[in-house]
């Protein structure tokens, strides 16, 4: 099964650069510039973890492996490690491009020289998670008990099992506590679990676009693409790669709910509103009529099924659903929080409805009243929960200053 | 801003809870952080305001006063400041009442229009003053409220606010030698600490 691993780690491409892609032409001069400041050729990493995880729902992991990229270099007393934590369909490849690629890590935009986390600075480790398909082990990984592919039987995950995962990497790169722990949406989650679960190994926790546990709206979202996924034929109950086969269609419209889920009604508009493709809407013809959007999201469907594993995008989304940040605390947030020691930055943007401003509102007024140091800032942007992907000056600066701060501290300053 | 500082200090614990409305760049709960070690927040909503106090390493909440407070808990911080922020509010004394609700005490400042330079300006000149502390045209100005020191003392007694202490603050010799006898005429900021 190792050419299965082999054409997972070939294959590393992420749906947002799709996303950069096609939405952010206005914003192209802007990546220009983000050129001139990448942390360049990056190679991948792994490493096997042989120490065993237990794993939340009680499965022990024996040993597992972990495909990881760093940026920048750990300093004399290995005080400026920052780790991100990425979403559902993230990977460890978050900046520079690989050998023989010109397309940038998913997470270019903020991570660089000069950039909001600075590889000048700081030394960012960047991890692809298990149960993920890049390479770390998950559903498409040879279960050693069997000598097949996990499929559908690989354990299912929480957050707190991705959290554990990363700190047995921190062990193996020898960093006793983070400068930080910064993710966007799932990623955030993860920034949040570290804070109660570590709280003296690491100092700052960047929550973005993130939400202390998902609306029911939200998990009504993540089960229909759960449940196309599994409405394909060629889906084999989970263990559709022992057949030869990949739930293609399933998994592209999964990705096209979600999609559609991640952008903002308004920069749809923007970009596509109702624009043909093709044909025309005149009466008296009866030529087939493409929308623009159809197109898109029909076109990110199957990019996205190209190279995403379909039992991990189940096993993700439930990871998504089932955390609930407070659930152990008597479902009291500031209770939770309580237990957190360090400091910590929450952002949320304007037109995100999937982890709306209200979720990062209420972490925040959690931290408050457990009297954490916090500060909250709302981005305005059209871009959905998209925005904490792509570049925006406000949410640059903003991100950029507070780690400047954290950097100035480390470095010896005030 | 330092001597702002050395009046408000003594009237804040070391080590309380601050609440600072309408924060600014941070400078006030900066000074406060580092000399009375306060856990403090700052409530802004000026974009370059909050990128400076993020980098200064002050708590900043992006949050709209005029759309309330409902998410703090009652009696939740020690002192709450608000420093020439009232005279820009929809309703300063809802405001009056929702800080006093959140903040066993609070320290309120605001440029005083009963001030003789104001005055005379709007006496002699016949139009709205322009000063150093009230330095927007009429058309285009944050400060939708303009009220004099009496007045406030007034609402205070209005809504059984208790004055803890006031301070008047003043700038020219003349005016700082009489704003003692006279603080309606020569105080350019009333400084005030309230309880309930």
């Amino acid at each position: 099964m190792q050419w299965l691993l082999l054409k997972r780690l070939g294959a590393l491409r992420l749906a947002e650069h799709n996303l950069n892609e096609l939405t952010m032409s206005s914003d192209s001069h802007n990546n220009q510039n983000n050129q001139d400041s990448s942390v360049g050729l990056v190679k991948p990493q792994q490493v096997v973890i042989e120490q065993p995880l237990k794993l939340a729902c009680g499965v022990v992991l024996p040993s597992h492996r972990l495909v990881y990229e760093t940026y920048g270099t750990l300093n004399k007393d290995r005080s400026n490690g920052i780790l991100i934590c990425h979403a559902l369909s993230g990977d460890h490849h978050a900046a520079g491009h690989h050998e023989g690629e010109t397309k940038t890590g998913w997470w270019d935009n903020y991570i660089g020289p000069g950039k909001p986390i600075d590889s000048n600075r700081f030394y960012i480790v960047s991890v692809n998670n298990i149960g993920s398909c890049f390479g770390s082990t998950g559903p498409a990984s040879e279960n050693p008990e069997t000598g097949k592919p996990y499929g559908a039987d690989f354990p299912p995950l929480r957050a707190r099992d991705w959290v554990a995962s990363q700190r047995l990497l921190m062990q193996h790169l020898k960093i006793k506590c983070w400068a930080a722990v910064v993710g966007g949406s799932l990623g955030g989650m993860q920034a949040m679990r570290w804070s109660l679960e570590h709280p003296d190994e690491l100092q700052h926790a960047v929550v973005i676009a993130s939400s202390m546990k998902l609306t029911a709206q939200n998990i009504a979202f993540n089960e229909i693409a759960r449940k196309a996924i599994k409405s394909d034929t060629d889906f084999c109950d989970g263990n559709y790669l022992q057949h030869n086969k990949v739930p293609h269609n399933g998994l592209a419209l999964a990705r096209m709910i979600g999609h559609v889920t991640y952008l903002s009604d308004e920069l749809m508009g923007q970009k596509f509103g109702r624009d043909l493709r093709s044909g025309d809407l005149l009466q008296g013809k009866t030529d087939p009529v493409e929308f623009q959007i159809e197109s898109y999201l029909n076109y990110q469907g199957d990019k996205f099924s190209d190279f995403f594993d379909a039992n991990s995008y189940i096993l993700i989304t439930k990871m998504l659903d089932y955390f609930d940040l407070a659930r152990e605390y008597n479902h009291d947030p500031v209770a939770a929080f309580s237990h957190a020691k360090c400091k910590f930055l929450v952002v949320s943007f304007s037109s995100d409805w999937r982890f709306s401003p209200d979720r990062s509102q209420e972490i925040t007024d959690a931290l408050i009243a457990a009297g954490k140091n916090v500060s909250y800032i709302a981005i305005d942007s059209d871009h959905g929960h998209d925005a904490f992907l792509l570049p925006n000056e406000r949410y640059q600066k903003a991100l950029g200053g507070y780690l400047s701060k954290l950097a100035d501290r480390l470095e010896g300053g005030s | 801003m330092n001597h702002k500082l050395d009046l408000i200090k003594p009237w804040i614990e070391p080590n309380s809870r601050v609440l600072d409305l309408g924060c600014g760049d941070g400078a006030l709960l900066a000074s406060l952080q580092e000399q009375l070690d306060v856990i403090g927040y700052g409530l802004e909503i000026d974009p370059d305001s909050i990128s400076s106090c993020l980098e200064k390493g002050v708590n900043v909440i992006e949050q709209d006063l005029n759309k309330g407070l409902k998410n703090f808990a009652d009696q939740s911080f020690d002192t709450i400041l608000m420093t020439q922020t009232l005279q820009a509010l929809r309703y300063p004394h809802l405001v009056l009442d929702e800080i006093l609700r959140i903040g066993s005490k609070c320290i309120v400042t605001f440029p005083n229009f009963g001030h003789w330079r104001t005055r005379a300006y709007l006496n002699f000149l016949g139009r709205m003053p322009v000063t150093k502390q009230l330095a927007y045209q009429w058309y285009d100005t944050p400060n939708i409220h303009f009220f004099t020191y009496d007045d406030f003392e007034a609402l205070c007694k209005e809504r059984s606010i208790n004055i803890l202490h006031r301070e008047f603050m003043a700038q020219g010799m003349a005016d700082k030698a009489l704003k003692s006898v006279f603080p309606n005429l020569f105080t350019e900021i009333a400084v005030y600490h309230l309880s309930r």
